[in-house]
């Protein structure tokens, strides 16, 4: 008897360590292209924990998760599922292997009930009345047991997301699964409904599950996990146990310490304040709050930085300004306001009102690929007098203004002919920001100006936009990579969660405690 | 531009220098198909019978669409085909326009007057058919209630309707006719299953003799008579043998004596251009009696229908022609 | 990013589905016991051995480049235009209306005005699917098809119960007057071997220069700068300050109005009057030209030219070959479509290979 009551429980620290982990990855490597997203991975997940994966956007968690539930196959590796090597081609193999998945994005048939959701694609033989009676006793089960509350008979379009999300964790509970991960799962909850998530995730662990909370907010790691991984470009960094690090120390494996980019700056001379943002707010198409009450300023000859890991509010501070997104509050731009609703909202508005945009996904905004460069030249401007003639276009004014930007702006190869997809991404940047630095505006919008731009080009770039700021112009620089973030700003805003965690000069502040701003963390906490 | 001209003109010339010589007779099958076991069938056995009889060929094309008629009628008379028949009403504004270019091949167009020198219209007394099959319905009723089923709501329909009501109340004063037609456009001549509602429709109004002229759509009518044990008249063509027993009699309208009479003016040169009316006197229309009806038609029926014939013929009965002022004095 | 050649793409290919269409056409003639090479020689020399062959081709093509520069334009803004059969036909109303309502003394002054009639018909007949689309993101697909019924029942009520010649049985409007009617290629082509019957009309020059004036509107103008770009990517546009309601609405009237100016042809033009069904699937051969042509005018004309010569030599296969039915001409067009358009991937793939081996052969 005295055995029976020892197993009861949670198992002690010491036991864990002799069980087969739930999941080990051994030396997984994944590429796409030239982009190694995965460099030679190894990570143990014990049984009945809560494990952690911290890393900024691109640091290849999502991969890393995509090969363990069979979406993508790893370059090199094994994956070991309680100490048994398995192979894992697809998801329905990771099922059967007792892995369950819960997206960012839910996966689930709206017009459905939960109970039709949670037996979709398990079903047993032809009938679904089997399955479903079945599926409805478990889900009274589950519910009891781990406050997974909710009404099976609910359509899913008519509940929250926070309900939605119950429901993604009772399908992979439904499906026998063992071992949870789950995608960023607060980025879409109130921090009530975040607690209450955390209080199911303790449950299913004390009943012997293995959860994998994929996360870039270092308070969920700290309040949740048991043990946690840090990722950094492709890499696993450390693996530590929770109760044995600090916010400080795990912020500074994030962030990591890079080389600083050296560029030639005298300091900022600010002018008159051209853009003044107050109680910006984004609701998105699903009733998300994407940002919640933005104030900054932006003065003339000085470049604002607004750091942050990606999805945190930054891409629709960008739209909004750039006249793609509506929003409510107030932007003034030299003390005019400018609309932020209406047809007077948008991008031909805001260049007249002498906005120019550098757009942060220059594939999907900045340019047209299937367009020749002195197309794109005229990209935003076609209703120029300079590059019109009456309804036509003027394209031998655009040619020639196209072969003149490639010039000052170092394109190659200088074929005004080419298609913009034949460019490499640093000429292609260059291409847009030829375009919106010489209509010499009084704000720069610019996002992530150096994303997949070689070296060579990043310095070219950043130049420009020093120069362009020493002529007394107005840059609101948006980018996810702290070293350039340091390079270029006069100012660093923070931003994180649709709120702006405050303002540093460079010189007062360091990556760590940017990164433990940019992660939810108070920096003056430290 | 001058090779394809040169290749133009030289096959131009081989494919039209063959247009006197051949000279096979045309005909064009209307809308509705050539085996709708009424109109355009009774034009195809026509021409069938004159190519049996002759051992001669003939030309034959099949309308699909409205707007095919003018390729199909110019395409026939390129191809030297002379004389070319036309079938049905709808071909007249068609002709109009094409006879004119084409002055060296004859034309008959089938149940519509079109005024060119190179055409002959030959129109049928319809009505005069239907007022006999309409006194053989009157007798054959036991409601005192028949019906008509129209193909498309033309005036030509109309004219048998009228035609047949008169018939029904010449014999019975007291008889209800429920007339209907199935649409307004040329699909109502190929519609049987809506032909078959407005008979079943017409049945529960209490009608136990339906008369069907509706080209295609009438078989459906004929159908929906015999499932429902009512009896049927049909039309154009003798549709007795469709359901012997059921079919009371047909009111044959002789097109293909028409197309036979036309391909044979063709071959002996004896065309005439104008109208040629075929009536009960020069057996264009009338009652069909073989042995597929003969159990339905009693002595009585036949000696008064022949009776009538005679006195229509002889002017005694004047039938009343729905188209000369667009009202029937029956209904 | 470029795999193959450009001719290879805008020529080759077009060229390999239409062998291979013709090449499952022959075996359909076959099975049915018939000659293929028989057939194939009739369709062909109906088609364009003769000046009457050619009449009937050329009148044929100018319908389907009007429908196929219809779909085109709307392709251009990924916008998928299958609403050609109801613009045109209510261009054919448009154009009646023209043409019957005024005495027009010649037809100079009564082709542009008819012009403007079947344009402004064809385009009020796409406003309303635009609007549903751009407004209420109605898919365009759905709407534009629901419409074709739509016109196609209310030509019908026109016809049967409003423009009926009093006294006429056929449903169908009275002949236009003298003045109203276009000369045909006789009246102007006589020297090139047209004769009386030919239905190629002055409209196939009006087809001509809409050719002409889409490509300017596309390649050569702000508002087609604006079409494309919006056609390639609609955040992009938005970036640009394009604004998706006026793009969708402008792109899909000037889709109608080049599907109702095919009544111009049709209407005015060959039959000079306005019969039930006068666009006779005009509208959706459109789809499979514009699809074949690459939605670029001299593609368009081409597929058209193609079209046409398959329409007039499945018609002389029909006249020559009885056993040859009505429906099997349409399997064969279908085949035609089914290869250029839908099945233009399975296609792609191997040439594509062929010439991705070829390259890495020669570098």
């Amino acid at each position: 008897m005295a055995t029976v009551t020892q197993t009861e429980g949670r198992p002690s620290a010491a036991a864990l360590s002799q069980t087969a982990p739930a999941i080990e990855l051994r030396g997984i490597s994944k590429a796409f292209g030239a982009v190694q997203a995965n460099k030679d991975i190894s990570i143990r997940v014990e049984r009945g924990t809560i494990h952690g994966i911290i890393g900024e956007n691109g640091a290849g968690k999502s991969t890393l998760m995509s090969i363990l539930y069979g979406f993508y196959k790893a370059d090199a590796g094994d994956i070991l599922i309680g100490g048994t090597k398995t192979d894992i081609p697809d998801s329905q193999a990771a099922i059967r292997a007792g892995i369950g998945m819960v997206f960012q994005h839910f996966k689930l048939v709206e017009n459905f009930t939960v109970l039709e959701n949670v037996v979709l694609g398990a079903e047993e033989g032809a009938f679904l009345r089997p399955s479903l009676a079945k599926a409805r006793r478990l889900l009274v089960d589950l519910a009891r047991e781990y406050e997974l509350n909710v009404d099976p008979d609910a359509k899913i379009e008519d509940l929250g997301v926070g309900m939605q999300q119950r429901v993604e964790i009772l399908k992979a509970l439904y499906r026998q699964a063992d071992i949870l991960i789950l995608d960023e799962p607060t980025g879409v909850l109130t921090p009530s409904e975040a607690d209450h998530l955390f209080r199911i995730l303790r449950g299913l662990r004390d009943e012997g599950k293995t959860i994998i909370l994929i996360t870039h907010k270092l308070r969920e790691i700290m309040d949740v996990t048991d043990n946690v991984s840090v990722m950094r470009r492709g890499e696993m960094t450390a693996t530590v146990k929770t109760a044995e690090t600090s916010p400080t120390e795990l912020a500074e494996l994030m962030v990591g310490r890079k080389v600083l980019l050296r560029v030639d700056k005298t300091p900022a001379q600010p002018g008159p304040v051209v853009l003044k943002v107050e109680n910006l707010r984004v609701t998105d198409e699903n009733g998300v709050e994407r940002l919640r009450s933005i104030n900054l300023e932006v003065r003339a000859g000085e470049i604002l930085g607004v750091a942050g890991v990606a999805g945190n509010g930054q891409s629709e501070l960008l739209e909004v300004l750039g006249g793609i997104t509506e929003a409510t509050g107030t932007v003034t731009l030299n003390g005019h306001p400018l609309q932020l609703s209406g047809p007077e909202s948008d991008g031909r508005s805001r260049r007249q009102a002498g906005i120019a945009h550098v757009p942060e996904d220059r594939h999907r905004l900045g340019l047209i690929l299937d367009f020749t460069a002195w197309e794109n030249t005229g990209f935003g401007y076609q209703d120029r007098p300079d590059y019109t003639n009456g309804a036509l276009m003027n394209q031998h004014a655009l040619r020639t203004d196209t072969e003149g930007k490639m010039e000052r702006f170092d394109v190659r190869p200088a074929n005004c002919w080419l298609h913009a997809k034949s460019f490499s991404g640093g000429n292609q940047q260059k291409i847009v920001l030829a375009r919106e630095i010489e209509r010499n505006p009084d704000l720069l919008l610019v996002g992530q100006p150096t994303r997949g731009v070689d070296i060579g080009a990043i310095e070219f770039i950043h130049q420009r936009l020093i120069e362009l700021r020493d002529a007394g112009k107005a840059i609101l620089l948006v980018s996810v990579e702290l070293d350039e973030i340091f390079a270029l700003s006069d100012r660093i805003a923070v931003i994180f969660d649709g709120r702006i965690m405050g303002e540093r000069t460079p010189d007062q502040t360091d990556e760590t405690e940017l990164g433990m701003m940019m992660a939810g963390m108070d920096g003056k906490a430290r | 531009m001058t090779i394809m001209k040169t290749l133009l003109g030289a096959t131009a010339i081989t494919a039209f220098s063959a247009l006197a010589a051949s000279a096979e007779p045309g005909l064009i099958i209307d809308l509705g198909g050539k085996f709708d076991k009424s109109f355009n069938e009774s034009a195809y056995n026509g021409a069938q019978r004159w190519m049996e009889e002759t051992g001669k060929s003939y030309r034959e094309t099949e309308l699909q669409s409205e707007a095919q008629r003018e390729q199909s009628m110019r395409r026939m008379a390129e191809s030297g085909a002379n004389p070319v028949i036309v079938l049905g009403f709808a071909n007249a504004s068609t002709l109009e326009k094409v006879a004119p270019d084409y002055p060296e091949v004859n034309f008959t167009i089938v149940d519509m007057v079109v005024d060119q020198p190179n055409v002959q219209s030959v129109v049928f007394k319809e009505h005069e058919g239907s007022f006999l099959v309409g006194v053989l319905a009157a007798m054959a009723s036991d409601s005192g209630t028949v019906s008509f089923v129209g193909g498309m709501d033309v005036p030509l329909i109309s004219k048998f309707a009228c035609g047949y009501a008169q018939g029904v109340k010449a014999f019975n004063p007291e008889a209800n006719v429920i007339v209907n037609m199935t649409g307004t456009t040329p699909t109502a001549w190929n519609d049987p299953v809506k032909g078959a509602e407005l008979t079943r429709a017409q049945i529960s109004q209490g009608s136990d003799v339906v008369y069907a002229a509706a080209g295609g759509t009438g078989i459906g009518v004929l159908q929906a008579a015999a499932d429902e044990a009512i009896l049927s008249i049909g039309v154009d063509s003798n549709q007795n043998y469709l359901h012997p027993g059921f079919v009371l009699t047909s009111m044959v309208k002789r097109v293909d004596n028409a197309v036979y009479e036309a391909f044979a003016a063709g071959e002996d040169g004896s065309f005439e251009p104008g109208i040629k009316v075929m009536g009960l006197d020069n057996n264009g229309v009338g009652w069909a009696l073989d042995e597929n009806n003969a159990p339905l038609i009693t002595e009585s029926m036949k000696a008064t229908v022949e009776q009538t014939r005679a006195k229509i013929i002889g002017g005694e009965i004047a039938v009343h022609d729905y188209t000369t002022d667009g009202t029937c004095p029956a209904y | 990013m470029d795999t193959m050649p450009r001719w290879a793409d805008i020529a080759l290919i077009p060229l390999i589905n239409l062998a291979l269409a013709l090449l499952v056409s022959a075996l359909v003639i076959a099975a049915i016991g018939e000659n293929p090479a028989e057939a194939m020689g009739v369709m062909i020399r109906g088609a364009v051995g003769s000046a009457y062959g050619w009449g009937y081709t050329l009148y044929y093509a100018t319908n389907f480049i009007f429908t196929g520069l219809a779909v085109a334009v709307a392709f251009h803004a990924r916008l998928f235009n299958i609403g050609g059969e109801g613009q045109a036909a209510l261009g054919g109303l448009g154009v009646a209306l023209v043409c019957l309502m005024v005495p027009w003394p010649h037809w100079s002054l009564a082709l542009p005005a008819a012009v403007i009639g079947g344009a402004l018909f064809g385009a009020a007949w796409a406003a309303i699917p635009a609007w549903l689309q751009a407004k209420r993101g109605s898919h365009i697909v759905i709407t534009t098809i629901m419409f074709n019924f739509i016109a196609s029942a209310l030509l019908v009520y026109l016809l049967v119960n409003v423009l009926k010649v009093p006294g006429s049985m056929a449903p169908e409007t009275a002949r236009f007057p003298e003045g109203a009617r276009l000369p045909s290629a006789y009246d102007w082509g006589a020297w090139m071997g047209f004769g009386r019957s030919a239905p190629l009309n002055v409209a196939f020059f009006v087809a001509l220069a809409c050719c002409v004036l889409v490509w300017v509107l596309i390649w050569k103008t702000r508002l087609g700068y604006e079409i494309r770009a919006f056609g390639q990517s609609e955040p992009a546009a938005k970036y640009a300050g394009i604004r998706p309601v006026r793009i969708i609405m402008i792109t899909m009237l000037v889709s109608g109005a080049l599907a109702g100016l095919m009544a111009v042809n049709a209407v005015q033009g060959e039959a000079e009057r306005l019969v039930i069904d006068s666009v006779q699937g005009a509208g959706f051969v459109g789809i499979a030209v514009a699809l074949m042509g690459r939605s670029h005018p001299v593609g368009v004309l081409l597929a058209a030219l193609l079209f046409g010569a398959l329409y007039q030599g499945g018609a002389e296969l029909e006249f020559e070959m009885p056993a040859i039915s009505r429906e099997m001409i349409v399997v064969i067009q279908a085949l035609v479509i089914l290869f250029t358009g839908a099945l233009d991937n399975m296609v792609r793939g191997p040439v594509e290979g062929f010439f991705r081996r070829l390259r890495r052969g020669a570098a």
